[in-house]
């Protein structure tokens, strides 16, 4: 199908994209890679009245850095992250994920900040930010603010971004030395969308460990028992089984049927094994 | 209508569009470049595969109006490229395409592959051309046309 009729606008600067935004009194929204937003436009799914392009804003494709963190653009695409062309907080772990996301074809145009502004119950950076205790950079009529990248996606397509927003960067802490990772997507066949993801990162030094699942029709889901486990730094199949089962029945407002609960126990287990084993 | 400029398989033009036009409505309907195909419209199939500033990208997800001040090339832009050319040649000595309706954006991605060296095995290969459908199911002769490229290339000068 085509897209329905549809203003565009391209700012020259942030300033200007938010003023437009603000000032709008139709249905408008944010364009970045469009690499979702664009085929859901074509299904008509979206049918925005105007989209602000704010793809090649230089202010939100670069990338700064110091000794602590690493702070993405937004608009910083995947296959930037995936050739290394940008700095890695995450000792390999973002690079692995956006190498696992879509198709190059796909990677090229899409962003980061356009991925976790979206919020797709499936998509990876929700998640994998949440894990690495990401945070976003978000700038609005009421000014900026940065917000916890864990607890950011509230549900299917859902964020804690205010009318007006829209996210600048994401500042995500460097792991340390010691620090490791596992992750697991499980999908029928490259570049899906995954069935069930996970994330495992354990960071001794730091005193963080924190398993997410994503793909399970909801904000990404945080195992706070395993996690708790995680921290211990040792492998212990059973425990973690036992720990994720908890994690899983805790979930209350999740209906997993049997075959994802059990996708996404596996995920779980097989990321931890990675990140401790 | 949108004025916009770029640059197309070379050439600088100047056109008018309307913002919902797609990159692939635009080089079909506008510019009469139907090499490039498109297939599914929602960024799963991968006929539509075209460079835009020198990347492979899916034009069914790309606006024409957002291409204002970039460079696109189809495959029709492709005379002169000799990544391309070799492809060309194994493609058709290896019977790497049945009906063809995939073989341009396949020769785009496998160009791609090949310059970024992720034709060096079959399952490299396959890998890389997860998001590039034949519904001929045509895939072994497209990847062993690929492979002997990678190949005849490998250690020569590859653009």
């Amino acid at each position: 199908m085509k897209a329905a009729a549809v203003d565009y606008v391209r700012p020259g600067s942030l300033d200007e994209a938010l003023a437009l935004l603000a000032r709008a009194d139709v249905d408008a929204r944010v364009l970045a890679g469009g690499q979702s937003l664009v085929a859901m436009m074509n299904l008509r799914v979206a049918t925005p009245e105007l989209l602000i392009d704010i793809a090649r804003l230089p202010e939100l494709r670069a990338v700064d850095e110091d000794a602590d963190t690493v702070m993405f653009g937004a608009c910083v695409t995947h296959a930037a992250i995936e050739d290394g062309l940008v700095a890695d907080p995450s000792r390999g772990l973002m690079p692995t994920v956006a190498a696992s996301l879509g198709y190059r074809a796909i990677r090229n145009r899409g962003t980061i900040g356009g991925s976790l502004a979206l919020a797709d119950p499936a998509a990876e950076w929700p998640a994998v930010l949440a894990a690495l205790d990401g945070e976003a950079i978000v700038q609005g009529p009421q000014g900026r603010r940065s917000l916890n990248c864990a607890g950011f996606v509230t549900g299917i397509y859902e964020t804690r971004l205010a009318a007006g927003e829209i996210i600048t960067g994401l500042r995500v802490p460097r792991l340390s030395a010691g620090a490791r990772w596992g992750y697991v997507k499980l999908a029928r066949k490259s570049g899906e969308f995954a069935m069930s993801l996970a994330v495992a990162v354990h960071d001794p030094a730091r005193h963080h460990a924190r398993i997410v699942i994503g793909a399970t029709d909801g904000a990404p889901l945080v195992l706070d028992e395993a996690s708790l486990l995680c921290a211990g730094g040792r492998f212990d199949a059973d425990a973690f089984r036992l720990a994720i089962s908890a994690d899983l029945d805790r979930a209350g407002d999740r209906q997993f049927e049997t075959f994802h609960r059990d996708l996404h126990a596996t995920s779980a287990l097989r990321a931890i094994r990675q990140a401790l084993a | 209508m949108s004025a916009i400029k770029l640059t197309l398989n070379g050439v600088a033009i100047a056109d008018d569009v309307v913002p919902r036009l797609s990159l692939v409505d635009f080089l079909r309907e506008r510019r009469n470049l139907t090499g490039t195909h498109l297939g599914c419209e929602h960024g799963v199939c991968g006929a539509c595969t075209v460079l835009v500033d020198g990347e492979p990208a899916r034009s069914c997800l790309i606006l024409a109006v957002a291409c204002d001040r970039h460079d696109i090339r189809t495959i029709e832009g492709f005379a002169d490229d000799s990544v391309m050319a070799a492809l060309r040649d194994s493609f058709h000595r290896l019977h790497g395409l049945q009906c063809g309706f995939c073989t341009p954006a396949m020769l785009i991605t496998a160009r791609d592959l090949i310059r970024r060296g992720k034709a060096g095995s079959e399952a490299e290969i396959r890998a890389g051309l997860a998001g590039n459908i034949c519904r001929c199911t045509g895939y072994t002769n497209i990847v062993a046309a690929i492979a002997a490229t990678a190949r005849s290339l490998a250690g020569g000068n590859v653009a």
